[in-house]
């Protein structure tokens, strides 16, 4: 009996260790099914791929509605060409999944291009195949230099702004108000190739302005408790701290800096409105940096804004706008170009088309690098009695660059961006 | 580096790792009597966390902190007696299997039901602020957090070692045919025992809910911490969960005052070591094939 009984926990126990080992790599294995949004003959087909779960997922599912609406707004309108367009989408998950679906996607389902993703690490390996396939993708939410820079190429265009975007319009705002010059910055950083490319550029900026980064913490992704980092900076008593991180880990950061109470004032590498709003305005403060946010006044932001809202009972973020832009983008180019190839598309963009992209200024794709050349804004957090709902978090500062200045003033220089396409 | 930073980051890992124990309790209950790996543990985690969240806007935080928990334990009691139940004498692979799915189909329910987006859940006012021991600060959240996490743990013990329920659990862990013959029912003790566990992982959930937000991914991300406390303090072993959860807690704070890259690592570097060292974990029960 009692051997019995040592033999099937033993049996368990192997289980167990084994399952304990595999459960981490197992989960990330409960792939998302691809969703058909309009099946019909002759339709022209765009690819979407976004991570739909894990840490990313939030964000993803905002991107992949506003896709969707862009696709039936466009199809209730007549399509284009005459023939009605169909999006494809799916669960990226990981880069060694992404480079599967974009298989799947370009071989099986036979789209004509393909649009998405938010990890840098996916976009990179979807970027690779979409040049192998010469297949137009539009990058709508990796934020990686390097994408633009090491790793560009002919056939990736990027809707989504760059680390280095993103830090310049918060810092040329620090450094007309003299934040920069003289500080101590505490820096976290998440521990992934999005988070040490944009440790990269943010402490680049820092620096070159005469600022001083006093220590960088690598956080691996998903950290569930910061409280030992929070004691850290809470000792090394810095003039700011600046968060290089990004989904919810941006959220249970912000949260818990909140909790302990410090009052070194944050900044950050990128802001993403899910995370901030998953937050809530009770543990936010100060200025941020936004690619696009639903209280920006312009009549067409406003009008997306609406029917994004009425459609789904809540408002866009800035992953919404730019997923919606993207296929705003390629149903442009199809219809000028009037041609289902790729090639056809790529030389359009490249010959200086702009487009409307809901801001008070037109986009259009800088030749060189293919960042989509656009203003971005600097925001302030809202007080809390002025806040109407729980998604009114900012207020608009300013845009960045100012009317008046160049859109390439936050732009990586060529010094900065080694791009040459091939 | 002085040295009342390192005592902090050690005082610190303390509170943190009191947390993780809760967590890994449940799931070596559930296993130490039923034998099944319970996958799903994280889900029932999520599922605490967003009843919390319902039950909060109505009756407050301590409203969510009860209840949240006794709501998914009846969940538990349904899904044990409806399927689990089945399983228990099958193949240990059929269990994991079972939970496994479960979890998949409980992440997507959460999805479907509140949402992919995260909801903001913030500390109840009366536990916001901070504590300051001498140089030390502690979040007054956190503390609580400590005092329940003890109640709950001491409560389990005294359950487990000194009522005539937790008699027959000792004895079903031991010796199931024995309990039988001996004309005791083990059915509704596994059933209660399968509650409790998930029970505790709900009140891990509520617990962590105003600390990192409420997500549907959050059970699959803290699952695997739960499974390297449960492993390196022993299988079965309610001791060993406590020490092995006390210990990575404060394995990780160093970590990342030292050396924060390896934070994440550090974990899987201390289960390989006591593996290593003592394959049946700190206080695991004797396993001739390993030793």
């Amino acid at each position: 009996m009692t051997c019995r009984r040592n033999d099937d926990t033993r049996l368990a126990r192997r289980a167990f260790l084994a399952t304990a080992a595999g459960a981490g790599a197992a989960a990330v294995g409960a792939l998302g099914f691809p969703t058909m949004v309009k099946g019909q003959a002759e339709t022209l087909r765009v690819g979407h791929l976004t991570p739909r779960t894990g840490f990313l997922g939030q964000l993803g599912d905002y991107g992949f509605k506003a896709a969707a609406m862009a696709v039936d707004e466009a199809n209730n309108g007549g399509g284009v060409l005459g023939r009605k367009i169909e999006l494809i989408a799916e669960d990226s998950v990981n880069p060694g999944v992404a480079v599967t679906k974009v298989q799947k996607l370009v071989e099986r389902d036979k789209v004509l291009c393909l649009l998405g993703e938010i990890s840098s690490a996916s976009a990179l390996a979807i970027a690779e195949q979409a040049n192998r396939y010469k297949v137009p993708y539009i990058n709508t939410g990796a934020n990686s230099d390097e994408l633009r820079g090491k790793n560009c190429n002919r056939y990736m265009f990027h809707v989504e702004g760059c680390n280095t975007m993103y830090t310049k319009t918060i810092g040329r705002w620090q450094q007309s108000r003299n934040l920069i010059k003289g500080a101590k910055w505490y820096m976290l950083t998440a521990d992934y190739a999005f988070g040490h490319d944009l440790f990269r550029v943010s402490s680049r900026f820092l620096t070159e302005n005469g600022g001083t980064v006093v220590a960088n913490d690598m956080v691996p992704t998903n950290t569930p408790d910061y409280s030992s980092y929070i004691l850290k900076i809470r000792q090394a008593k810095p003039d700011f701290v600046y968060i290089n991180l990004a989904g919810s880990d941006q959220t249970t950061f912000l949260k818990q800096y909140r909790e302990y109470g410090l009052t070194f004032p944050l900044a950050g590498g990128v802001m993403d409105t899910v995370p901030f709003w998953a937050a809530g305005i009770d543990a936010l403060s100060g200025h941020w940096q936004s690619l696009w946010y639903h209280g920006l006044t312009m009549p067409a932001s406003q009008a997306f804004t609406k029917r994004f809202t009425d459609r789904h009972g809540l408002p866009p973020d800035n992953q919404a706008w730019g997923d919606y832009v993207g296929v705003k983008i390629l149903l442009q180019a199809m219809a000028e170009t009037k041609s289902a190839e790729g090639a056809k598309w790529v030389a359009y963009f490249e010959k200086g088309a702009t487009f409307d992209i809901l801001k008070a200024r037109k986009g259009s794709f800088r030749d060189w690098d293919h960042q989509l050349l656009q203003e971005m804004y600097v925001v302030k957090v809202k007080d809390k009695k002025d806040a109407r709902d729980k998604w009114d978090i900012f207020e608009i500062v300013e845009a960045v660059p100012k009317a008046s200045e160049s859109l390439e003033l936050i732009q990586p220089t060529k010094q900065e961006n080694p791009c040459t396409l091939a | 580096m002085p040295l009342f930073v390192v005592a902090e980051h050690i005082a610190n890992g303390l509170l943190v790792g009191s947390y993780f124990i809760v967590l890994a309790l449940g799931l070596s209950l559930i296993f130490s009597l039923g034998g099944v790996v319970n996958l799903a543990h994280g889900a029932f985690y999520a599922l605490g966390a967003y009843l919390a969240f319902e039950v909060q806007r109505r009756l407050g935080f301590l409203g969510a902190m009860v209840l949240s928990p006794v709501g998914v334990a009846l969940i538990g009691v349904i899904i044990e007696t409806l399927c689990l139940r089945r399983l228990y004498r099958e193949d240990p692979g059929l269990g994991l299997l079972f939970t496994f799915g479960l979890a998949m189909v409980a992440e997507q329910s959460l999805r479907l039901i509140w949402g992919a987006t995260g909801l903001p859940f913030a500390i109840p006012d009366a536990l916001r602020g901070q504590v300051f021991i001498g140089e030390f600060i502690y979040s007054r959240y956190r503390l609580a957090v400590l005092g329940v996490s003890a109640l709950a743990v001491t409560g389990c013990w005294l359950l487990l070692n000194k009522t005539s329920f937790g008699l027959v659990v000792r004895a079903g862990t031991r010796d199931p045919e024995m309990v039988r013959a001996l004309g005791i029912a083990l059915r509704p003790v596994l059933t209660g025992v399968f509650a409790l566990g998930v029970a505790l992982a709900g009140l891990a959930g509520v617990m962590s809910a105003p600390l990192a937000g409420v997500q549907p991914a959050m059970g699959t991300e803290i699952l695997t911490a739960a499974f390297v406390i449960v492993v390196i303090g022993g299988l079965g072993s309610f001791g060993g969960v406590v020490y092995a959860g006390l210990l990575v807690g404060v394995v990780r704070g160093l970590t990342v005052l030292f050396y924060p890259p390896a934070a994440e690592a550090s974990m899987y570097g201390l289960m390989v070591l006591v593996l290593l060292v003592r394959p049946r974990g700190l206080m695991g029960e004797k396993f001739e094939r390993f030793e």
